[in-house]
């Protein structure tokens, strides 16, 4: 039995701003174990990196608020840290690779300063020792010469590299949990595929956690075990990450998966999920996806489904598909 | 040779069937006619300036002796790291750089020694689609004006004769007419893109650039945004450029792919042929790094080690050595030569 690292339940998080309340995450409940690769994915705005600041108690606070559920970190509970806790465990126990590195690195401190800085506050080394292990991070990571890049400010280095020093300062402290927002969307493909590979490498030498965050499935399906699938703030779908992409319980997963083109597509029109997504400020009523989709009956636009489980490994909040997984398990 | 030359009783068919000559000796044997556009050894370098006194102390080769064409009514995707030059090589062919040296042949002219009056005209017919719908559109003018622009600064159609066809077009591209009073603020990513290519669209181009059109829009969006490209193509035979570093995106839409790298294109072949036979090796690279949405698909995957080189000092001989699993001394030193190794495909590669 795999032993919990994370638990969130029903977390809610809401934006107070002018025009009204926007539910960003609104009842959301997921775990991710030891040592495994969670995957998180849904359209822009639907609330993933808002739940993953959450977990990180990082969400701005006006107009930002966590107003209801539990995280629970090995068993503890974040909600009820203090903020001097939170600092503790920010950085050294779960840490966060954030989409954009040039905004999360300091651009008038080098790189090394900057990452021996992290390791010296969690791990009380003096400065030499954190340096020189800032340098064995960058060496970890694959950046060539880090005696020399250590000295170097974010803008000399190129923008694989300073997502690399990112993960290097993520790592620097052996997190149990890692949070990777986008880690690779803004990077392309042959350096993304040197981050995978980079991070695949780290979780199994140091047996972290990962929490992926990317709207790319095809990073999802290469590195995730289990996958989350969001809409408007809501967890429509969860599963393993073969079940999730060879049979899709969720319409919003299926359209999704359908869209994408892939290398084996071929020609010809690739399918669309009609509509936009919905406005947060007016959320659907029922299921937030029914006006987009092609299934919604009556019961769909009155009531909100249910997150069922449907199969040993699978979650979905669906009436129409939980009644029919539940049929097939069932039968089967 | 040249049909062109007969058919057109036009002064500029003389141009023509030259441009038609020299084209054949250079990249491959096509009558001017079937290429909308013809690129030789095109170059792009930017100064650097240093010093006090503001000299110039090096070059960005960001396109460095490029020879590449498109046929009418296809769509050439063009592919490679970024900073390879992709968007530098578009805007060159539009003329919104000028090239260094080289030459780019649109219909068989030559476009670098047009008049002012026939580079005006010719503008008309090449239109751009920018990555970011969210800074490409000026947030002070409506929907309206911006879709409109063009057909105003072309002295195409004003006032009720414009709306009516900026009408149109909003609604060519899937927009409602009761947009056109409001700004781009008001619209989600892909509504603006769709605005930005009503915009592209205004004087009936014959060839756009899409450079990125999809890249910054979620997948629902992005495939909505390719198949109005698509829709849009055959409606008005239109030909595209289509940059963008998302492989799977390239291959669905592309006719044909160039592959880019360090200003340089190495392999050019059929969206088919690439995909089943690629030659160069950083093309083997590429498709090899495109996450694949299969979980259950095991890959070998090629990492390729370092970063791009600077494309201010590249790498002498072959441009790919310093990062090249099977570099030989020769690739050092000698700057493999760009050949037709197969029927319509091209590569630049010792080895290949
Ligand atoms: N500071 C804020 N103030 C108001 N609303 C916010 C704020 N931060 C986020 N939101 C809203 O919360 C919702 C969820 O945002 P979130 O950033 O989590 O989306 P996401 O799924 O990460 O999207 P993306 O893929 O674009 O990164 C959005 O509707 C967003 O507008
Ligand atoms: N106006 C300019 N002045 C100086 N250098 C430039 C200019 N425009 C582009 N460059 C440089 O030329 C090279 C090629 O840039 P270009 O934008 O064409 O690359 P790209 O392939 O489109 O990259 P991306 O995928 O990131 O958009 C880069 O090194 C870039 O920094
Ligand atoms: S609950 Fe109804 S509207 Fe929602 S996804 Fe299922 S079928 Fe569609
Ligand atoms: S010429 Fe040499 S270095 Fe260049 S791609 Fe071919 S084998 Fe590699
Ligand atoms: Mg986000
Ligand atoms: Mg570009």
């Amino acid at each position: 039995m795999a032993e919990r690292l994370l638990e969130v339940k029903d977390l809610k998080t809401y934006f107070y701003t002018a025009e009204g309340v926007v539910p960003a995450v609104d009842g959301v409940t997921y775990h991710v174990d030891k040592g495994e690769t969670l995957g998180i994915v849904g359209e822009s705005g639907c609330g993933k990196s808002v739940t993953s600041l959450s977990v990180m108690r990082l969400i701005p606070n006006p107009p930002g608020r966590i107003v209801g559920g539990q995280i629970l970190f090995e068993g503890e509970s974040v909600l009820d840290k203090s903020e001097a806790d939170m600092r503790k465990i920010r950085g050294n126990h779960m840490s966060m690779i954030f989409q954009e590195p040039m905004t999360s690195l300091n651009p008038v401190y080098t790189i090394g300063d900057q990452i021996s800085e992290a390791i010296r506050l969690h791990q009380g080394l003096n400065r030499q020792d954190a340096m020189a292990k800032a340098v064995d991070m960058l060496r970890l990571v694959g950046i060539p010469l880090p005696e020399r890049r250590v000295n170097e400010y974010p803008h000399q280095l190129s923008g694989g590299m300073r997502q690399r020093g990112m993960i290097a300062m993520a790592l620097s402290c052996n997190p149990k949990l890692l949070i990777a927002d986008e880690p690779t969307t803004a990077l392309d493909v042959t350096i993304q595929a040197q981050v995978l590979e980079l991070m695949k490498r780290l979780k199994q030498e140091m047996g972290m956690a990962i929490m992926l965050i990317t709207h790319d499935l095809g990073v999802i399906a290469e590195m995730a075990q289990r996958v989350v699938v969001m809409y408007a703030g809501k967890i429509v779908e969860e599963g393993d990450v073969v079940s999730i992409f060879e049979n899709p319980l969720h319409p919003y997963t299926d359209g999704l998966l359908k869209s994408i083109p892939q290398l084996d597509t071929g020609k010809g029109k690739l399918h669309v999920i009609n509509g936009i997504v919905p406005n947060p400020l007016h959320m659907p009523k029922g299921c937030r996806f029914n006006p987009r989709c092609p299934q919604a009956t009556d019961l769909c636009k009155e009531k909100e489904p249910v997150f069922t489980q449907v199969a040993p490994t699978r979650y979905v909040a669906c009436w129409l598909r939980a009644q029919e997984g539940l049929t097939k398990e069932v039968a089967s | 040779m040249s049909v062109g030359a007969l058919k057109t009783p036009d002064p500029r068919a003389v141009t023509r069937a030259g441009a038609g000559a020299a084209t054949a000796g250079a990249t491959t044997v096509t009558a001017a006619g079937e290429n909308l556009v013809d690129v030789q050894n095109l170059v792009k370098y930017f100064p650097i300036t240093g010093g006090v006194l503001s000299r110039v102390v090096g070059y960005v080769k960001a396109v460095d002796g490029v020879s590449f064409f498109i046929r009418k009514g296809e769509t050439f995707g063009l592919v490679g790291e970024s900073g390879c030059g992709k968007t530098t090589m578009g805007r060159t062919i539009l003329q919104l750089e000028e090239p260094t040296s080289g030459k780019v042949y649109f219909e068989g002219r030559d476009v670098g020694a047009l008049s002012k009056e026939e580079m005006r005209r010719l503008r008309r017919e090449m239109q751009v689609i920018f990555q970011d719908p969210y800074a490409s559109l000026n947030p002070r003018m409506t929907v309206g004006d911006i879709v409109g622009e063009p057909l105003e600064i072309h002295g195409v159609a004003t006032g009720k004769k414009k709306e009516e066809r900026v009408r149109d077009l909003l609604d060519v591209v899937g927009l409602a007419s009761y947009h056109i009073n409001r700004y781009p603020h008001e619209f989600s990513g892909g509504q603006r893109q769709r605005i930005g290519i009503a915009r592209a669209l205004a004087l009936h181009p014959k060839l756009i650039v899409c450079d990125e059109p999809v890249s910054a829009l979620d997948v629902s969006i992005q495939s909505q945004i390719l198949n109005l490209l698509e829709e849009l193509q055959e409606d008005f035979n239109l030909t595209y450029l289509f940059v963008a570093h998302n492989l799977s995106v390239v291959k669905h839409i592309s006719d044909r792919i160039g592959v880019m790298y360090l200003g340089k294109i190495v392999e050019m072949t059929s969206e088919e042929e690439l995909f089943k036979n690629a030659r160069h090796p950083y093309t083997e690279a590429l498709l090899s790094a495109v996450p694949v949405a299969k979980p259950t698909l095991v890959r070998q995957r090629i990492v390729l080690e370092g970063d791009v080189p600077s494309p201010v000092k590249p790498p002498s001989g072959c441009r790919f050595h310093t990062r090249c699993w099977l570099a030989q001394d020769v690739c050092k030193t000698k700057e493999p030569e760009w050949r037709e190794c197969a029927p319509d495909h091209w590569v630049a590669c010792h080895l290949r």
